[in-house]
């Protein structure tokens, strides 16, 4: 059976120079949930790129739940972003002006199979309010402008768009940095007992290896990535 | 997406309600001086109207019409009497109203002519005279003066006027034996009737009764009763205004005059002359128009400038749409999207306040000016000059809009600030 991401002989290089990487082998199983540590630099960002397919591999395979990436289009690579991934940033992932409501549904807008599995147009609502209550938000801030939430709160929400209409594979850049120790440990238990529902594979990036503990399995970036070379 | 688009914008109401206000503003003036600039022409080209031909000695057509019609300038050489009554009975002729020119008024021309010219006088589709006050002349020493002769002098109806000799003033070159009456006060026209004092054809003749040569006889002065009594009649009168039977005979006539022989003389189709005139004059609407112009561009590069300044804080928001599986083409069209909706918003606020103002003004400005702006709805003319707007600022928009998409595609998800 297909693992959720496979990458294999996989080469990236910014097109103005500067940085490369080179991922020799990368399996992960659907449902696992895999942190991968490594220092700031070390080229995270740009390995969730490459899985959630904003950045084109110049070499190499990208599989995402089976499909190889690299035979899509830009365009239906960014829509099969849509429909299979949820993504976590560090902080700054809602847009400001608009309600916690609107920001869990947006991803629907641009994925009709998620929306389907959400409960379609009528019934999102409701799921996206049964995620922002599993992720401990009190239900009178979804008509909250995002912009009035505290950080932790901003986390939660963009945790809860990540999850709705289950999408296979959830991707997240720092999610907890922004939040203190505390904290931390919690969100990630929300997000988890989330993902598990649906059997959602969790790929994290961190420089912080303290959460360690919490993974099914965690990765050195600097073994995954074979020389990251500085190009000249 | 559009509710978000709308959330975004109204997110910075602020700066976005300024962008729309200088379009707006810009809007505003671009069509205000298109409306002014027909209505000056329309107004321009109906100074008169319902003439068919206006005939004078021989000279050129527009120098015949500016001193007829405008009151600018002088006529070379008279027009013999005899002449105007041949052409008074050619069969085509309706109707024949002489003008006689050359005294003034502190500053104002003195027009000598027939009752008829109220009658005939039309301007503005077609609009005759009317009397504010007052009625036209029925004593030999009556005066009709126009609005903003009696505004600018402060006449009423019976004050005493007395003509001076010539145009300019000089100190004993005037009629002061016979002064005039004011009998009547003619409404705002916009047109050179308003700056005129009219006075009869043997009016003219009788305060000339001691003059040759465009000096006082010495020692003669013939008492105002006594030259009642004399015979009136003009010698020569400085240009006609002719009306026909038939317009299509106007070029036929206007051969008769041109041909004719016992002297030369001259005629010209008024509306034809007036065009001629309008080519002349009416660069100063085109530099207006082009000024305009430049005021909507400079607000549409406001508009632009506007929107590329917010991209630097949006770009969080695009990472974001894009992380949600939009592609870049959807960055793009927000932004192309909110230019165009920018410059619509202006265009319509403009035309608003445009119409606005035309309805609160429109009285104001045509008894100040005389010039008469209709309230109609927006010609095809503006409706194109409004689209040409709207699509220009859609056009511009495209240079923020395709810098967000290029952006987008190099940011993919994650900012680097």
């Amino acid at each position: 059976m297909t693992g959720a991401v496979l990458l294999q002989d996989v080469h990236f290089a910014w097109r103005r120079g500067g940085f490369a990487l080179t991922v020799p082998h990368l399996a992960i199983a659907t449902g696992e949930r895999v942190l991968l540590v490594g220092p700031s630099g070390a080229g995270k960002s740009t390995l969730l790129g490459l899985i959630g397919g904003v950045l084109p591999a110049s070499r190499g395979t990208v599989q995402v739940l089976g499909q190889d990436l690299a035979s899509l289009s830009a365009r239906a690579r960014d829509r099969f972003r849509g429909e299979h991934a949820g993504i976590v940033f560090q902080q700054f992932n809602l847009l400001p002006y608009a309600s916690v409501l609107d920001n869990v549904l947006l991803p629907l807008r641009f994925a009709p199979q998620r929306r389907a599995r959400a409960g379609g147009r009528h019934g999102s609502a409701a799921e996206a309010r049964r995620l922002l209550s599993a992720l401990a938000l009190d239900g009178g801030l979804e008509t909250a402008r995002a912009a009035t939430l505290s950080v932790g709160q901003q986390q939660r929400v963009a945790a809860a768009r990540a999850l709705i209409g289950s999408p296979e594979i959830i991707l997240a850049d720092e999610p907890t940095s922004a939040l203190d120790q505390d904290r931390q440990r919690g969100f990630l238990a929300l997000l988890f007992a989330e993902a598990a529902r649906a059997g959602t594979t969790v790929i994290v990036v961190s420089h912080a290896p303290a959460l360690a503990p919490q993974f099914d399995r965690v990765l050195d970036l600097r073994q995954v990535l074979a020389a990251p070379a500085q190009a000249a | 997406m559009i509710r978000l688009a709308a959330l975004s914008l109204r997110n910075r109401a602020g700066t976005a309600a300024l962008t729309v206000l200088a379009i707006a503003v810009s809007v505003m003036m671009l069509l205000g001086v298109d409306k002014v600039r027909t209505a000056a022409r329309d107004s321009f080209a109906s100074t008169i109207a319902g003439t068919d031909l206006i005939v004078g000695a021989r000279s050129g057509s527009l120098n015949l019409l500016l001193y007829s019609v405008f009151r600018i300038g002088n006529a070379t050489n008279n027009v013999r009497w005899a002449s105007v009554q041949d052409l008074a009975q050619r069969p085509e002729v309706a109707w024949t109203v002489p003008l006689s020119l050359g005294d003034s008024h502190f500053g104002f021309r003195v027009l000598g002519t027939t009752p008829g010219y109220f009658e005939h006088y039309r301007y503005r589709n077609g609009r005759p005279l009317v009397f504010q006050r007052g009625a036209p002349f029925a004593d030999l020493f009556d005066a009709v003066i126009g609005a903003d002769v009696a505004r600018t002098l402060g006449y009423r109806l019976g004050d005493p006027l007395v003509i001076a000799h010539g145009l300019a003033a000089a100190p004993g070159a005037q009629h002061a034996d016979k002064p005039f009456r004011v009998a009547g006060v003619l409404a705002k026209t916009g047109t050179p009737a308003d700056r005129t004092v009219h006075v009869s054809l043997e009016a003219i003749t009788a305060i000339h009764v001691d003059w040759q040569g465009g000096a006082r006889i010495p020692g003669l002065t013939t008492p105002a009763d006594a030259v009642r009594a004399m015979d009136l009649t003009p010698r020569d009168v400085t240009a006609v205004l002719v009306g026909l039977q038939s317009r299509l005979a106007a070029f036929r006539l206007q051969r008769w005059v041109n041909e004719y022989a016992p002297e030369p003389l001259t005629a010209i189709l008024p509306g034809v002359a007036l065009q001629e005139l309008w080519g002349l004059v009416g660069t100063a609407e085109t530099a207006l128009a082009a000024v305009s112009v430049l005021a909507v561009l400079t607000a549409v590069l406001g508009m632009v400038a506007m929107v590329l300044a917010t991209l630097g804080e949006r770009r969080r928001e695009m990472a974001i749409l894009r992380s949600v599986g939009a592609h870049a083409s959807v960055v793009f069209g927000l932004m192309l999207t909110e230019a165009a909706v920018l410059t619509a918003l202006g265009a319509l606020l403009g035309t608003a306040s445009l119409y606005l103002a035309l309805f609160a003004l429109q009285p104001l400005i045509d008894a100040r000016f005389g010039l008469f702006l209709p309230l109609t709805p927006p010609t095809p003319r503006e409706v194109a000059l409004l689209a040409g707007v709207v699509i220009g600022g859609t056009v511009a928009g495209l240079l923020p809009a395709l810098r967000a998409y290029r952006l987008s595609l190099a940011d993919g998800m994650t900012v680097r600030t």
